[in-house]
């Protein structure tokens, strides 16, 4: 059921250009807030209904998945890259290295995430890639910890020893030995973690600090809905629903990813 | 315990200082702050006249010093927006913010312990599976939507509670609902999931052939030990909650730190984005370096561990 709803959201992302029954940009004032089809004044022309500017819903939530995944899948990939490699090297050599790295890593967790993405966004002006940045900025920390935790558990272990009195080096043993042991680890955390960056996204576009206008993406549709509710709540309504299923069933992915893999992960 | 607790506020006051340099740096580099408060029609002179009075002409060194030193006094300047002294801003913030929070966070403890200990206790019952969906739920619904959702039908349609601003009692609920609901979820997850461990335990089996009441062998013995996970992530767990407040305080007009982190932002109003985000992270800080401590003093393993 998961792996279905996200397939459909990858589907409307990659084909959004086929999909999508009208241009997501272009804009039509006579019909501006068209409600959705069921409505009595509503039509198939705009089955979801158009908000402010006459654009219709329908084709920017698909335009909007486009915007929501890249980000969230970037958005892990790069904090994941980032965050295994801080934990593999922090939990390989121990000591000072380790000591350092955790300290960062701490200060980096307990920074809240939206504080630092505002002040990013707004440093370097609102934009996709600064989006994408400013949330993996705090969020490898969180690898960092889980990664250095499981490496710590690896190092006593036997076949570590032996490939050291082998003569392995330490890139070898980094990424042939501990990486391949962590991987389990990593996919469920990512898959966790890529609703999670959906949210973070949508709430700084909402707040106007995320994807700049006139590109379609859910948050700054909402926020563009949030003072028409009581007329047409439509064009909050449909984006909001949008991210809560994606979210719902990356959440749902990972907590079976996390059974199946690793029944011990049950704290991520 | 007393090196502990010493090495962790070190280290908690080394982070702060690393975080002010960043701020102070990041705060800078979001452009001139004359071109939002000096009208359009200003000369070069002017430009020159008003840096000299805000100290924004001095070197970065300097003005950075100057700022750790008047900051640790709890002076952090004039707002150059609201041309009043930040220390004041924030004074008057602060305190509308931890109500809220405080609010928020009673009401999901209220809510989390029941259904977390009551969800592991009847697996598989339909309570168990509530706190499932109330626990995916909390996590997958973005904030700021449900908070239009709520203000829609609560306020406007139903008339039952005010939509925003600072006022009764009744002006927390929705705030405060919106804002403690992933908590409860994540909370009542992480104690759901302590609880099942700990109910198969030994220990506790023990309690139960000695004949302890199954209501304490539940409620003391196991939770005790359940909790344990609960105060580890209790730190994170309150990141989140400032962070998810800046949204929830600006939809709902919530005059707290929150909405005018927001709008500091939105107006580049460098003294006060600095005072926010120190102020915030100190008091993170804060919280941190107790649930440490809580945790040391709990669970002695951890005071070996570093």
């Amino acid at each position: 059921m998961p792996l279905a709803i996200i397939g459909v959201f990858v589907f409307a992302a990659l084909f959004a250009n086929f999909l999508s029954p009208a241009d997501p940009e272009e804009q039509t004032l006579r019909q501006r807030f068209t409600p959705p089809v069921w409505d009595e004044r509503g039509s198939w022309k705009h089955v979801l209904g158009t908000d402010r500017l006459g654009r219709d819903l329908l084709s920017r939530i698909i335009w909007g998945s486009r915007v929501s995944l890249t980000a969230g899948v970037l958005t892990v990939l790069l904090a994941s890259a980032v965050g295994a490699g801080v934990g593999l090297v922090a939990g390989y050599y121990g000591g000072r290295v380790d000591t350092v790295l955790m300290r960062v890593t701490d200060a980096t967790m307990s920074f809240p995430v939206i504080l630092l993405a505002l002040i990013l966004a707004v440093t370097v002006g609102p934009s996709f890639v600064n989006v994408v940045i400013a949330i993996a900025v705090i969020l490898w920390a969180r690898y960092a910890r889980v990664i250095r935790g499981q490496v710590l558990t690896l190092m006593g272990l036997d076949f570590i020893t032996q490939a050291r009195i082998a003569g392995a080096s330490a890139a070898r043993i980094i990424l042939r030995h501990l990486l391949p042991n962590t991987l389990n680890t990593l996919v469920v955390l990512t898959t966790l973690q890529v609703g999670y960056v959906i949210i973070v996204e949508a709430s700084l576009s909402f707040l106007g600090a995320g994807i700049p206008p006139p590109t379609p993406a859910w948050g700054s549709m909402i926020s563009e809905g949030r003072d028409f509710v009581t007329s047409a709540w439509w064009v909050s309504f449909f984006p909001g629903l949008a991210i809560l299923l994606v979210v719902l069933a990356f959440n749902l992915l990972g907590d079976w990813l996390r059974d199946t893999l690793d029944p011990k992960l049950r704290q991520l | 315990m007393a090196r502990f607790v010493l090495t962790r506020l070190l280290q908690s006051l080394a982070a702060l200082a690393i975080l002010s340099v960043v701020v102070f740096v990041l705060a800078r580099a979001t452009g001139d702050p004359l071109h939002l408060i000096l009208p359009m029609s200003a000369s070069e002179e002017d430009f020159a006249n008003a840096r000299k009075y805000l100290g924004l002409d001095r070197p970065y060194v300097e003005q950075y010093l100057s700022f750790v030193g008047r900051a640790l006094t709890g002076d952090f300047g004039m707002s150059l927006r609201a041309r009043r002294p930040v220390g004041e801003l924030i004074a008057q913030r602060l305190p509308n913010s931890l109500r809220l929070a405080a609010f928020a966070m009673t009401v999901s403890l209220l809510l989390a312990f029941p259904l977390g200990v009551l969800a592991a206790v009847w697996k598989g019952t339909g309570i168990d599976r509530a706190a499932q969906v109330i626990a995916v739920l909390g996590q997958s619904l973005p904030t700021f939507w449900v908070a239009i959702v709520l203000i829609e039908l609560v306020a406007g349609r139903l008339q039952w509670l005010p939509a925003g601003g600072i006022g009764g009692l009744a002006s927390y609920v929705l705030p405060g609902f919106t804002l403690g609901w992933f908590v409860v979820a994540g909370m009542m997850r992480l104690l759901r999931s302590g609880m099942l461990e700990v109910l198969d335990s030994e220990y506790v089996k023990l309690a139960r052939v000695k004949g302890v009441v199954e209501a304490r062998v539940v409620w003391v013995h196991a939770l005790k030990n359940a909790l344990i996970p609960v105060v580890t992530f209790a730190g994170i767990y309150f990141s989140i909650l400032v962070t998810t407040a800046i949204v929830v305080e600006t939809v709902f007009a919530w005059p707290g730190l929150g909405r005018l982190a927001y709008e500091a932002i939105s107006s580049r109003d460098f003294p006060v984005i600095q005072a926010v985000v120190l102020t915030t992270a100190a008091i993170v800080a804060v919280v941190n370096l107790s649930v440490d401590c809580v945790y040391a003093f709990i669970d002695p393993r951890i005071r070996y561990v570093r």
